[in-house]
């Protein structure tokens, strides 16, 4: 069966598949105005490794209909900021036409959910900063997973599966139980099953949970069985881990 | 309108049809109009433990398949007003088990019953599938040890996911404990799980702890449910947990070791 279908896989030079991708989109107010690229620096340099090479879609939805602007070196602009437009929602014709011939792809509109991290107060140290009345608005949304939260207890046999976000569970999790998330897993009642947080590989994630009693405990793929599970942790609540690239377990304070 | 009941554990020998056979005396002897179905097509045993062996001539599959009427498969208990038994075959198996066929049966009898109750096999196979399927409510029967435990988590997991109340998105099946073979004395030694342990995993209200009793046997063997034995301690511990199923507060009894004199331990081989 598995030979079979590696076979297959060598004789087809490709494979199609579906996937989501997360990503910000930047709404564009008025992308004329001479503030416009220095605000958006100042965006930017607040969280440079998140924005580095970030995939954006351009929304063209609130441009009043008689806009006309170089959208070309609009682009180049953003691009110059490290931003990689990918592609654009909305828009007045003429706009439209001018992204599809600079290869931008037209996205299917969506409403983003708001994320308040990326966009923060100015900063309190140069608080002279205070953008004029006039002064173009740039407000960037990602789209937003909402966290896997269970109530029940996660019974032997059952696993749920947290797919790219963080998964929360506010019962007991019985042996023989399995939990998976991309992100990270939260445990309140006793974790007795296995838990594997960065599903897919991020070696950011962290399993927290209130009784440490599981029967596996994953990151990334580096992984301890409970055998290995100190019993200064066993029943305690504690907090897993990539320590440099190995897998650490720290107690949490609690009360 | 007549109530569903599933017994079941995962795993096999715990004591589920010791158990059925307990529990459905014990409402029909509170005047409820009850009937057990055997769900273990191919090893029927239920009418053994209820003493009708010899009287089966149809059953739960016949009536499934439209080779008899329900009528002619029902057995009605000699002993005891209210009280049917539904055998099932011990020549087919659990495939002649079919969702439209269990469904139809059961239809036909909530006209007349008030309680219905199921007698699973083991696994978490077809068998045991069918009969918790159209439950209301699941006593789970489970031994205090680790492996029945786990078993009994596993097929918790499966009446809260495919079952008709879980796939219809309706009211959740209601879910009890009933923890058979208990031996307080080796619990205290600790070869066994605490009432507590089990509660702790399982996480559903305790109906029952039953105490390992030689009664048990002797009961299964003569074919007479042992909550018919009013002097055994497995006796009353069915009949105190039908009370409390019935939402009667009865005290849990036979859970700590009983103190023993010289009397009783002169005596102990006859008790």
């Amino acid at each position: 069966m598995s030979s079979a279908s590696q076979v297959a896989e060598r004789d087809v030079p490709f494979q199609l598949r579906g996937n989501s991708f997360t990503m910000m989109v930047l709404k564009v107010f008025a992308p004329t105005s001479p503030n416009f690229f220095t605000q958006l620096n100042v965006k930017v340099r607040q969280a440079p490794n998140f924005f580095h090479n970030a995939p954006v879609v351009l929304d063209f939805d609130d441009l009043p209909e008689a806009i006309v602007f170089d959208l070309g070196a609009f682009v180049a602009q953003v691009q110059a900021l490290n931003l990689l437009p990918v592609g654009f929602q909305g828009g007045p014709q003429a706009v439209r036409e001018a992204a599809m011939n600079v290869g931008l792809t037209p996205m299917p509109s969506g409403r983003a959910a708001k994320l308040e991290e990326v966009v923060k107060a100015p900063d309190p140290r140069q608080p002279d900063q205070q953008a004029p009345v006039a002064a173009p608005q740039v407000l960037i949304e990602v789209v937003h997973r909402p966290t896997v939260v269970v109530t029940e207890p996660v019974r032997s046999g059952m696993r749920v599966y947290a797919e790219k976000t963080d998964l929360i569970v506010t019962s007991s999790v019985s042996p023989g139980a399995e939990l998976l998330a991309d992100g990270n897993i939260h445990v309140y009642g006793a974790l007795r099953g296995r838990a594997l947080a960065g599903f897919s590989g991020d070696t950011n994630a962290r399993i927290f949970c209130h009784s440490l009693e599981a029967e596996v405990l994953s990151v990334a793929g580096n992984y301890r069985i409970s055998e290995d599970i100190g019993s200064d942790f066993y029943k305690k609540a504690v907090q897993v881990f990539l320590r440099d690239g190995v897998l650490s377990m720290d107690l949490l304070k609690t009360g | 309108m007549s109530k569903i009941i599933v017994m079941t554990s995962g795993k096999g020998g715990v004591g589920k049809t010791t158990s059925s056979a307990a529990f459905a005396t014990g409402l029909a002897l509170r005047g409820f109009k009850t009937v057990v179905i055997d769900f273990d097509v191919g090893l029927r045993n239920l009418d053994l433990v209820m003493g009708c062996e010899r009287r089966v001539v149809f059953d739960f599959i016949n009536v499934i398949n439209g080779e008899a009427k329900l009528n002619q498969a029902l057995i009605k208990d000699k002993r005891i007003e209210n009280l049917y038994i539904l055998p099932t075959s011990q020549t087919r198996d659990k495939d002649a088990l079919t969702r439209e066929g269990v469904e139809k049966v059961l239809n036909e009898l909530s006209k007349e019953f008030d309680y219905i109750l199921c007698d699973s096999p083991a696994g978490i196979e077809r068998g045991a599938l069918m009969s918790l399927y159209f439950a209301d409510h699941a006593i789970i029967v489970t031994n205090p040890e680790v492996s029945s435990v786990r078993d009994s988590d596993r097929i918790l997991g499966v009446l809260n996911s495919r079952s008709r109340r879980a796939e219809q998105g309706l009211e959740p099946v209601t879910q009890q404990l009933l923890l058979t073979r208990y031996d307080p004395e080796r619990v205290e030694k600790g070869e066994m799980l605490k009432v507590d342990d089990v509660l702790e995993i399982l996480a559903i209200p305790l109906l029952g702890v039953i105490p390992e009793s030689q009664a048990v046997l002797r009961a299964s063997n003569v074919g007479m449910p042992v909550i018919l034995d009013e002097v055994s301690n497995a006796g009353l511990a069915y009949s105190d947990a039908v009370g409390r199923f019935l939402g009667e507060d009865i005290e849990h009894r036979f859970v700590t070791p009983q103190k023993k004199g010289l009397f009783s331990r002169l005596l102990r081989r006859s008790a």
